[in-house]
C-alpha cells in the first residue's frame, strides 16, 4: 500500500518540468556567468593597452561569420521541428547543415587569428588587447567547437536512424546550448567588434 | 502503519573469491547512489576538517607566545594558505553538498538526484582535487627542488600570484585544485537545482518543501552564478602564468584590483553558500525539538532568497581599504548592512519557534541553541565591519579573523554537528550517545569561545592577520595565549565526537525509523533507507506529512 498521506489522490495532475530541461537551464546559467566574467574583463581593459596593435587598427567586423552562426540557429530549430514530426531525412539534412555552418564559423575565426598573429604580430602576450581578445573570442570558439561535436553526433545518429522522434527533447537540449552559444556571439560581437573598436 | 517496512532483496557481495573488504570498497567506488555519495562527501569533509584543524593548531602553537620559533615564516605562510583553502573548499563545500546529496531526495520523496552519474562525477572531481592540493607538499616546486605547498593566502591576491613573486608550481597546484573542485561543485549544483525543481513527490508544491530543501535550492542557484566567475578568474591566472597573458600584470597595464573584484564576487557569496545550509539545519531541527511548527515558514524561505540576492551585491566590502572612492564604498557598506536584515529575520523566526515550545534539550538542539547565540555575535561584528571607517581601522586584523571564525565555526560548524547528531540515526540506523554528545557539545562551546573571543581583542589592539610572530610589548600576549589554550579543548571535543561515532557504529542503540518523532519524509523510510529510498513514492498535502500520518484527526493541511 502506498503511503498516501492525505485522502485525495492527486498523482494524476502532478506534473513538473522535465529534469533534462532544468539541468540544461542550470548549466547555461553557469556558462553564462563564466563567459560574463570574460566579457567584463574585456570591457574593463578596453583602451588600456600600453602598446599596439590596437583593435581599431587590426580588427574587421566578421559579418559573414555572424550570418553563418545566426543562420545555424534557424537550421537547428528546423531540425528539432522535423524530428518532432518524425521526418528523418530532413532532420539529418538540417543537422548536417547546422554543423557545417558551425565549421565555417570556426574556419573564419581561424583565418582571423592567423591574420592577427602572422601579419599583425598580435599574440595573447602582446598587450592587454591580445590577452582579453584571444581569451574571450577563444572561449566562445571553444564552445562552438563543443557544439559542433554534439551536432555532428546528432547528425550521424539521424542518418543512421538511431535518432527518433522520442529523442526530440534531447535534440532540443542541444539546440538550447547552440542558441546560447549564438547569443553569446551577439554579445561578443557587440563588445569586441563594435564597442571595443 | 504503511508499506515501507519491507526491503527488497538486492544482489550481495562482489565476484566470488573477492575479499569482502575489496568488494565493499568496490561498491563504494562505483556507486551512483545519492546516499552513499552524500556520506562520502561528509566523510571526506570531516577528514579534511581534521587536517585543516591540525594546521590551525600548529599556527596557534606558534602564536601562543611572542617571538616564538616553532614554525618558520615560510611554513607559517603555507599553513594559513592551506588551512583557509582546505576549510572553505574541502571541508565546508563537501559537507554542505554532502548533506544536500543525502537529504534532498529523501526530503522531497524521490529515489535519487536528477543525474546520478553526474553526481558521482562531481564527487570524484572534488575528492581528487583535494588530493591534488595536498600533493603540492611533495611536488609544489616542480623541478626546482624539494616540494612546498601554496603560500599565497586563500584569496591569492595578484600580483603575488605572478611568476615573478611565486616561482615554482605551488601556486599552480592551488589554482588547478580549486578550479577542478569548482567544476565538481557546479555539476552538483546543477544536479540539486534540477532535482528540487523536477522530482518532488506528488503534492509537494514549492511552498510545502522542507525549509532545508529551500535553503539548498537557494545555495545551489547561487553557486551556479558565483562559482563560474572564480573559475574564469582562475583560468585568466592560468593564462597569465603559463601563456604570458597580462590580466593581472600591472606592468603591462593589467589590474591587480580586478582579481580582487572577481575573487570576492565569488568569495563573499560563498560565505552564504556555506552558511545558508546551516540555516536549513536549524530550521529543521529547532521545530522538532521545540515540538512546534516553524514560526513564519514563508519568511524563512523568502529571507533566504533575499540573502542570496543581496549577498551577491556585497562583495567589495572586502576591499574598503583598496580605496575605491566614496560612492562604491557607501553602496557596498549599505548593501552589506542590508543583508543583515533578512538574516536578523531568521533569528526571530527561530526564537519565535522556540518561544512557548516544549523544548527537548538533546544534543542536536544544544548545538542549535549555541548556534543562535554565536551566530548573533558573528552577525553583529559583521555589521560593525560593514561600517567602512571602522573597517579601515580593522581590515586584515585579528578582529576580522575572529569575526569570520564566529560565522563559520560558531554558525556553520555548530549546525553541522547538530545535523550529524540529528541525521546520523537515519543514515546508519544507530543512535549517537547522548552522554558523549553532551561532553562534545560543552567542551566544544568552551574551547571555541576561549579561542575566538580573545582574538577580537587582539584585533582591536592592532594585531594584523597572517603574521608568523609578534614582539612582546604590544599587549597581545595574553589574548594569544588564551586563544591557544582553547585549541586542545576543541581537539578533545572532536576526539570525543569521533569516539562517539565509532562506538555508535560498533553497537549503538538501534534508532528505528523515526527516533526524534519528526515530521519530514526522510523519517518515513527505514534507517538506513533502502537503495530506492521509498518502495512507493509518497504523496503529501502539507509541510509536515508525517504529522498528518500520525494525527489523522488533526492534519496540518486543514490549517495551512
Amino acid at each position: 500500500m502506498a503511503p498516501v498521506l492525505h485522502p485525495e489522490a492527486l498523482a494524476g495532475d502532478w506534473s513538473q518540468l522535465s529534469r533534462g530541461r532544468a539541468g540544461m537551464i542550470g548549466f547555461i546559467m553557469a556558462e553564462g556567468s563564466l563567459l560574463g566574467i570574460f566579457v567584463v574583463a574585456y570591457l574593463f581593459y578596453i583602451g588600456k593597452s600600453l602598446n599596439g596593435p590596437y583593435p581599431q587598427d587590426v580588427l574587421e567586423v566578421p559579418i559573414f561569420n555572424t550570418i553563418c552562426l545566426l543562420a545555424s540557429s534557424v537550421t537547428v530549430e528546423l531540425a528539432v521541428r522535423a524530428l518532432r514530426q518524425g521526418e528523418r531525412r530532413r532532420v539529418g539534412t538540417w543537422l548536417t547543415l547546422t554543423a557545417l555552418l558551425g565549421v565555417v564559423f570556426l574556419a573564419g575565426t581561424a583565418q582571423e587569428w592567423y591574420r592577427l598573429m602572422v601579419h599583425h604580430g598580435l599574440t595573447i602576450g602582446t598587450n592587454l588587447f591580445g590577452t582579453t581578445f584571444y581569451s574571450l573570442v577563444g572561449f566562445h570558439a571553444l564552445h562552438v567547437t563543443v557544439g559542433v561535436v554534439m551536432l555532428t553526433f546528432l547528425a550521424v545518429f539521424a542518418w543512421s536512424g538511431a535518432l527518433q522522434s522520442p529523442h526530440a527533447e534531447r535534440a532540443e537540449l542541444v539546440s538550447w546550448y547552440w542558441h546560447f552559444v549564438d547569443g553569446v556571439w551577439i554579445v561578443v560581437l557587440a563588445v569586441v567588434y563594435v564597442i571595443g573598436r | 502503519m504503511n508499506g515501507i517496512s519491507g526491503t527488497l532483496d538486492h544482489p550481495e557481495e562482489g565476484a566470488p573469491g573477492q575479499l569482502p573488504v575489496l568488494a565493499r570498497l568496490h561498491e563504494w567506488v562505483v556507486t551512483v547512489d545519492h546516499k552513499r555519495l552524500g556520506i562520502m562527501y561528509i566523510v571526506v569533509g570531516l577528514v579534511f576538517l581534521l587536517v585543516a584543524g591540525l594546521e590551525a593548531a600548529l599556527m596557534r602553537w606558534q602564536l601562543a607566545f611572542p617571538e616564538s620559533t616553532v614554525l618558520s615564516p615560510q611554513v607559517f605562510n603555507r599553513l594559513f594558505t592551506m588551512h583557509g583553502t582546505t576549510m572553505v573548499f574541502f571541508v565546508g563545500v563537501p559537507i554542505v553538498f554532502g548533506f544536500g546529496n543525502y537529504l534532498v531526495p529523501l526530503m522531497i520523496g524521490t529515489r535519487d538526484l536528477a543525474f546520478p552519474r553526474l553526481n558521482a562525477f562531481g564527487f570524484w572531481l572534488l575528492f581528487f582535487s583535494g588530493l591534488l592540493l595536498y600533493f603540492s607538499y611533495l611536488a609544489g616546486d616542480g623541478l626546482y627542488g624539494v616540494g612546498s605547498a601554496p603560500d599565497v593566502g586563500w584569496f591569492a591576491y595578484a600580483p603575488l600570484t605572478s611568476r615573478a613573486f611565486s616561482p615554482g608550481n605551488s601556486t599552480d597546484y592551488w589554482n588547478l585544485a580549486i578550479l577542478i573542485s569548482g567544476f565538481g561543485t557546479i555539476a552538483t549544483s546543477v544536479n540539486l537545482v534540477a532535482t528540487i525543481l523536477t522530482m518532488r513527490c506528488p503534492g509537494m508544491a514549492l511552498g510545502r518543501m522542507p525549509l532545508y530543501v529551500w535553503m539548498m535550492l537557494v545555495v545551489s542557484g547561487m553557486t551556479l552564478i558565483i562559482l563560474p566567475p572564480l573559475s574564469a578568474a582562475q583560468i585568466m591566472l592560468l593564462f597569465d602564468r603559463f601563456l604570458g597573458a597580462h590580466f593581472f600584470d600591472t606592468q603591462a597595464g593589467g589590474s591587480a584590483v580586478l582579481w580582487q573584484h572577481f575573487f570576492w564576487f565569488f568569495g563573499h557569496p560563498e560565505v552564504y553558500v556555506l552558511m545558508v545550509p546551516g540555516f536549513g539545519f536549524a530550521s529543521e531541527i529547532i521545530p522538532v525539538f521545540s515540538r512546534k511548527v516553524i514560526f513564519g515558514y514563508a519568511l524563512v524561505a523568502a529571507s533566504a532568497v533575499a540573502i542570496g540576492v543581496i549577498g551577491m551585491g556585497t562583495w567589495a566590502h572586502h576591499m574598503f581599504v583598496v580605496g575605491m572612492g566614496s560612492t562604491p564604498t557607501a553602496l557596498f557598506a549599505a548593501s552589506t548592512m542590508l543583508v543583515a536584515v533578512p538574516t536578523g529575520v531568521k533569528i526571530f523566526n527561530w526564537l519565535g519557534t522556540i518561544y512557548g515550545g516544549r523544548l527537548r534539550f538533546e544534543t542536536p538542539m544544544l548545538f542549535c541553541l549555541a548556534f543562535l547565540f554565536q551566530f548573533l555575535c558573528a552577525g553583529l561584528t559583521g555589521v560593525m565591519l560593514a561600517v567602512a571607517p571602522f573597517d579601515w581601522q580593522l581590515s586584515d586584523s585579528y578582529f576580522v579573523v575572529a569575526h569570520f571564525h564566529f560565522v563559520l565555526i560558531g554558525g556553520l560548524v555548530f549546525t553541522i554537528f547538530a545535523a550529524i547528531y540529528y541525521w546520523f540515526p537515519k543514515a546508519t540506523g544507530r543512535m549517537l550517545s547522548e552522554t558523549l554528545g553532551r561532553w562534545h557539545f560543552w567542551l566544544f562551546v568552551i574551547g571555541f569561545n576561549l579561542t575566538f573571543i580573545p582574538l577580537h581583542f587582539a584585533g582591536v589592539l592592532g594585531m594584523p592577520r597572517r603574521i608568523y610572530t609578534y614582539p612582546a610589548d604590544r599587549g597581545w600576549e595574553v589574548w594569544n595565549l588564551v586563544a591557544t589554550l582553547g585549541v586542545p579543548i576543541q581537539g578533545v571535543a572532536l576526539l570525543l565526537f569521533l569516539l562517539n561515532v565509532i562506538l555508535a557504529l560498533r553497537g549503538g542503540k538501534a534508532a528505528g525509523n523515526d527516533p526524534w518523532d519528526a515530521w519530514t519524509l526522510e523519517w518515513l523510510t527505514t534507517s538506513p533507507p533502502p537503495d530506492y529510498n521509498f518502495e512507493t513514492l509518497p504523496e503529501v498535502r502539507s509541510r509536515r506529512p508525517l504529522w498528518d500520518l500520525k494525527h489523522p484527526n488533526d492534519p496540518d493541511w486543514l490549517h495551512e
